[in-house]
């Protein structure tokens, strides 16, 4: 229970009993109730789940004596899909909107491990949707139109023998997230022999295999007799009809046989009566509370679990929503800036890396330069030296020359003038 | 694929072809309640001696308030203190915890500033105790301990408002149903209680106080009561805790010299019309509204207060409409896309830097490329002309080398001619 912070000490916190002396009138707050229930009109979702063709449809017509729409599936079907309907019906002054949930494709395909999946994830969704309502900050859960799943009618096929491992691996699945009723379709194809023990049969792989299915209750006084001896028929064999066959001086829902007519509303005939009863008449009102007080809440703490919220911290104060909001914000935003950082970490590092990556390239080319450079000095050394050679030897040359020249003067042998021309000429 | 049930495009209407038993939801939820019991939290407000303590007690038929549990105006304190007390009551099957709060010490000081402050802190801690249960992880069965319904007492002046009557009610009226009465009316003649009442009213309308309305009914004669209902607001009321012998019938009343005030004639006061509304008829009504507007109220700007720290306030409109679980949800993915959008910007800056970088070295490098080839080509250059020089060099020295050899040959030829031209006896 939630702890009050700092109330003021109260002068009588014990719960007196006290007697009236008169007709005060409070007696009338469930008729209150009531009808603010009944003004707002009530709200009943089924989901039904069978393989193609077991009679799904026909029962929900018969059910609720209208035709409901849709054509007959097929049996190609790819994969289970889900189809919902809402439907407004009226009886007396009780509106009640009635919306059917039909598996389509149930049970048709070759491989079947899947199968449960989608209506799985279907009931999740409705959970979700209620959640993410009642978690908004402007919410309006008054007017909420409420889509959870409050009765699931899981479909037996008439095989006579025992229950098919489809149906234990998807009954296992959907046990601890809606109400489950299991019913015998088509039961008129099964003699009365036959049935008791099929009957028997399926309650104790049921119970073998720990699926839970819902228990009618049988705490009030006023439904506990009824709910109780209609369990023992659990689970009900049912027949549908839509059509009408006359029997004695009435017109009855049945169907006609060369050799009978099965009554759909003869409880010798078939359990269709008791279903109806514990359905619609007794228990629908405890089906749509299961729904929201257990299921719905299953599936809220998973949930909340799922995103780290938890209820007490080790010094068993309780947190309040704003705190653990706060917190998980919070954690939520430093999770965020983290990562950030490391990515600009991650960015400063490459940086620098390239960086270096680079420096070490320019640095190559400049020594690369350097050595080409100090190359070209050599050959330019070379060159010079070369030059120099080449000017001693001329001037060597020149030098010579020269000497000869006035050698050749100082000899007096007179070359003709001609010849000093000609070598005069030449070093021109 | 997965369809929800679509109450966009509308439910179905259908009629049905016979009774189907749905008729019987009304029925269900009326056990339902009854077994658990109903719960209704009564704050009583007002100055000392205005005759709450007996109101209450004429109302419930019972000794709330009695010797061992003596009523606010004997319990006054130094401050104002807000109390309660919790009683079981049952009538007709129907069980009822009542809680009366009620408010020793409120307006009686001299200094009467801040007396409502105490009680707002009462209403929303109530308020607060809810928010966490309902927030809860694990939440069990929450008991309801939140204000229904907050009956005011004005003194019966005859004139109008006090100045503390109207603070605080603009104080509360948005954080609880706010009744107010006329105490101890039995001081007031018909008309000057009319002429009371329609001032009160008045001065409501002036000051924008939102009492309690009656909600709407839906058929003719009961929209009519409640006309003239609202027609007496505000009621005017006289309690008492002993019963009278009048004309043969026991009544609740108040002996005076000059007659008896019944507290249940519908000509003496307006007891009856508080009596059958808050009890009988709307005490349904008065929780809901609690539940559905003042607690929403409260929690919508309580955690509004959470998610919206360092948000900055253009933001803050569209996200009431989201639960603060998918609000986070929302920040991460913005939060993502953020940090997407910053790294494909470093990493352009990052690309553009390095191309730039590498560029810059591509172009120093094709530059010394440059002048390193211009370089060799000068240094070829010289190379070549050099070798020329030399090439040159060596043709003239050749050509000069072969001159000589021709003129010393030539020399030798004339030495020996003239050797010869000697011996000759010509040239001397």
């Amino acid at each position: 229970m939630a702890v009050a912070v700092g109330r003021k000490a109260s002068q009588s916190e014990d719960l007196r009993n006290l007697n009236l002396s008169g007709h005060v009138g409070f007696d009338s707050l469930p008729d209150q109730l009531v009808n603010k229930s009944t003004t707002q009109g009530f709200c009943f979702n089924i989901l039904c789940v069978g393989e193609t063709g077991v009679g799904k449809s026909t029962l929900m017509d018969t059910l609720f004596n209208t035709k409901f729409e849709g054509d007959p599936a097929t049996h190609n079907e790819p994969g289970v899909r889900l189809k919902a309907r809402s439907y407004e019906l009226q009886e007396s002054n009780v509106r009640l909107k009635l919306t059917i949930v039909d598996t389509v494709g149930f049970g048709d395909q070759i491989n079947k491990d899947d199968s449960y999946k989608p209506i799985v994830e279907y009931i999740d969704a409705q959970f979700e949707a209620y959640l993410q309502e009642e978690l908004k900050i402007k919410r309006s859960l008054f007017n909420y139109h409420d889509t959870r799943i409050h009765a699931c009618l899981y479909f037996i096929a008439p095989t006579g023998h025992s229950l098919k491992s489809l149906d234990l691996v998807t009954m296992k699945k959907l046990d601890s997230k809606v109400n489950i009723i299991p019913i015998i379709a088509k039961a008129d194809t099964i003699a009365k022999n036959e049935l008791h023990k099929f009957k028997s049969k399926i309650m104790s792989e049921l119970v073998s295999n720990g699926v839970q299915i819902y228990q009618f209750p049988t705490d009030e006084e006023t439904v506990a007799e009824i709910n109780a001896t209609m369990s023992v028929h659990l689970p009900f064999a049912v027949v549908g009809s839509t059509e009408e066959v006359k029997i004695g001086n009435k017109m009855a829902k049945a169907r006609q046989y060369p050799w009978g007519i099965v009554q759909v509303e003869n409880e010798n005939h078939c359990d269709f009566v008791k279903l109806r009863e514990m359905l619609i008449r007794v228990n629908m009102e405890d089906l749509r509370e299961q729904t929201h007080s257990r299921h719905y809440e299953l599936y809220r703490r998973c949930k909340l679990e799922e995103m780290g919220f938890k209820d007490t911290d080790p010094d068993s104060k309780p947190f309040s929503l704003q705190e653990t909001y706060e917190a998980k914000r919070n954690e939520f935003l430093g999770e965020l800036q983290k990562k950030e950082e490391e990515m600009r970490q991650m960015f400063v590092m490459r940086v620098k890396e390239k960086e270096t990556e680079l420096k070490e390239a320019e640095k190559e080319l400049h020594e690369k330069f350097d050595r080409l450079k100090k190359t070209h000095q050599d050959e330019k050394k070379k060159l010079e030296e070369k030059k120099k050679e080449i000017e001693e030897e001329v001037s060597a040359f020149n030098k010579k020359k020269a000497l000869l020249q006035s050698q050749a003067q100082q000899a007096g042998s007179q070359p003709t003038k001609k010849d000093k021309d000609k070598k005069n000429s030449s070093f021109t | 694929m997965i369809e929800r049930p679509d109450s966009v495009v509308g439910s179905i209407s259908r009629n049905l072809d016979g009774y189907v038993g749905f008729a019987n939801l009304p029925n269900q939820v009326y056990r339902k309640s009854v077994k658990r019991g109903f719960e209704f939290t009564l704050m009583v407000v007002g100055e000392s001696g205005l005759g709450k303590s007996t109101l209450i007690n004429s109302l419930f038929l019972t000794d709330l308030y009695s010797k061992e549990y003596p009523g606010p105006s004997q319990r006054i304190k130094k401050t104002v203190q807000v109390e309660q007390s919790k009683v079981l009551i049952k009538e007709g099957g129907v069980q009822l915890t009542l809680t009366i709060v009620d408010t020793p010490g409120f307006g009686d000081a001299v200094d009467n500033s801040n007396c409502w402050q105490p009680v707002i802190n009462y209403i929303d801690s109530k308020f607060e105790d809810f928010l966490n249960a309902e927030s809860r992880v694990n939440r069990r069965l929450m008991p309801d301990n939140r204000v229904h319904c907050c009956l005011y007492f004005i003194a019966p002046s005859g004139h109008g408002l006090k100045p503390l009557d109207i603070e605080f009610m603009k104080r509360l009226h948005e954080k609880v149903n706010v009744i107010p009465l006329i105490a101890k009316a039995d001081t007031l003649t018909p008309e000057e209680c009319h002429h009371f009442k329609k001032q009160i009213m008045k001065e409501i309308l002036e000051h924008k106080i939102k009492i309690y309305e009656f909600p709407d009914a839906e058929e003719d004669e009961d929209r009519k009561l409640i006309k003239k209902i609202k027609e007496r607001m505000p009621l005017a009321v006289v309690g008492s805790n002993t019963v009278i012998e009048v004309n043969g019938k026991k009544v609740r009343g108040r002996q005076y010299p000059w007659g008896v005030a019944e507290v249940e004639n519908g000509e003496h006061c307006d007891f009856t019309i508080l009596r059958n509304m808050l009890i009988r008829t709307h005490m349904q009504d008065l929780k809901d509204v609690t539940n559905n507007v003042h607690y929403e109220n409260y929690r919508s700007k309580k955690l509004a207060a959470v998610t919206c720290n360092g948000v900055d306030a253009t933001k803050t409109k569209g996200q009431l409409t989201k639960s603060p679980l998918a609000q986070m949800e929302e920040e991460r993915r913005e939060h993502v896309s953020k940090m997407k959008k910053m790294e494909n910007e470093m990493e352009q800056v990052f690309e553009m830097k390095v191309k730039e970088k590498k560029q810059k070295l591509k172009d120093s490098e094709a530059e010394l490329e440059r002048r390193h080839e211009q370089m060799k080509k000068n240094l070829e250059a010289h190379y070549k002309e050099l070798e020329e020089k030399r090439r040159q060099f060596e043709e003239e020295k050749m050509t000069w080398e072969a001159q000589q050899r021709v003129l010393e040959q030539l020399k030798l030829d004339a030495s020996k001619t003239m050797e010869k031209n000697k011996k000759k006896g010509k040239i001397f």
